[in-house]
C-alpha cells in the first residue's frame, strides 16, 4: 500500500499547494479595489521542494513544526509594476494572467494523477 | 458584514468581495437617482454616497494568504452642493436660492464601471473554481 501512496503521493502534493495558491490569488482579485491592499503570493516550486523533500514527517506535538505547509517566511508580497495611488499593489491583469496559469497547471497535475490512478487499476485488474 | 465568521474558501473570499461591489453599485445608484434633487438649504442637500473598503484576512492569513473585501462603513463625501439663484422655484429659500445635490454623474458612472468589472472578476473566478473542484471530485474514474 506504501508503494502505491508513494506513487501518487508528489502529484497530490503538487494539487494542493496549486489550490492554496489559487485562493491567494483569489484573494487578491477580491481585493483589487481595496486601498492599501498589499498582493501576496508565494513561489510555487520552492514550496513543492519543500513538500517533495520532506518525506513521512508528522506533526505528533503541538510544538512541532509542520513541514508542507506554506509558512509564514515563505508567503511574500507582490512587487507591482505600476504602483497605484491608493497603496493597492493588486494589478487585475497580472493577477488574472497568474490565476490562469495556476488554474490550467492545476488541470495537468489532475490529469497526470488521474492517469496514475487509471494506470494502477488496470495493473490491479490485470486487462 | 459579519465579522465573527472565517474565511474557508474561494466562495467566501469572491462572495463577499462580490457583496462589497453589489454595495457600491447600490450607492452609485443612489447617487445617480439623485443627481438633480433639489433642496432647499445647504445642509437639507444630497452629497454622494460612498462605501470604505477594508481588507478582511482570515484567522490564519499568515499562513495560507487568504483574505476578503468587506464594506467598512458608508460615507458621504465632503463636497459643497452647488447654489443656484432661481427665486420662482418651489423649494427655494427666503433669499431665492436652490441647492442642487453635489453629485458629478460623469464620476459616478466611471465608478460603476470599474464596480461592474471587479464584480464580473469575481464571477469568473467562482466559475472557474467550480468547474475545477468538479473535475477534482470526479478524479480516478
Amino acid at each position: 500500500m506504501q508503494k502505491i501512496a508513494n506513487s501518487l503521493d508528489f502529484y497530490a502534493s503538487a494539487l494542493e499547494l496549486r489550490s492554496k495558491r489559487n485562493n491567494i490569488l483569489a484573494s487578491n482579485i477580491a481585493n483589487a479595489a481595496t486601498p492599501h491592499f498589499k498582493a501576496r503570493d508565494f513561489e510555487f516550486s520552492d514550496a513543492l521542494r519543500r513538500v517533495d523533500g520532506a518525506g513521512p514527517l508528522r506533526t505528533t506535538n503541538s510544538q512541532h513544526i509542520a513541514t508542507g505547509e506554506i509558512g509564514s517566511g515563505t508567503l511574500g508580497y507582490r512587487q507591482s509594476l505600476n504602483p497605484s495611488f491608493d497603496g493597492n499593489t493588486v494589478e487585475l491583469g497580472v493577477e488574472q494572467m497568474e490565476f490562469s496559469e495556476n488554474v490550467i497547471r492545476y488541470q495537468t497535475s489532475l490529469t497526470f494523477l488521474n492517469n496514475r490512478i487509471s494506470g494502477l487499476k488496470s495493473a490491479i485488474r490485470g486487462e | 458584514m459579519n465579522s465573527s465568521n472565517n474565511i474557508n474558501n474561494v466562495f467566501d473570499i469572491a462572495g463577499r468581495a462580490m457583496a462589497s461591489q453589489m454595495v457600491r453599485l447600490n450607492t452609485i445608484a443612489s447617487n445617480l437617482a439623485n443627481a438633480q434633487s433639489i433642496s432647499s438649504s445647504r445642509e437639507e442637500a444630497y452629497r454622494a454616497l460612498r462605501p470604505v473598503f477594508e481588507t478582511k484576512y482570515a484567522a490564519d492569513a499568515e499562513k495560507t494568504g487568504m483574505s476578503t473585501l468587506d464594506t467598512n462603513s458608508i460615507v458621504q463625501i465632503d463636497r459643497e452642493p452647488e447654489k443656484i439663484h432661481m427665486p420662482d422655484h418651489p423649494k427655494a429659500d427666503d433669499r431665492g436660492f436652490i441647492y442642487v445635490a453635489a453629485v458629478e454623474p460623469e464620476e459616478e458612472m466611471v465608478d460603476m464601471l470599474d464596480a461592474n468589472r471587479q464584480y464580473q472578476n469575481n464571477i469568473e473566478v467562482v466559475t472557474t473554481m467550480r468547474a475545477l473542484m468538479m473535475r477534482t471530485i470526479n478524479m480516478g474514474q
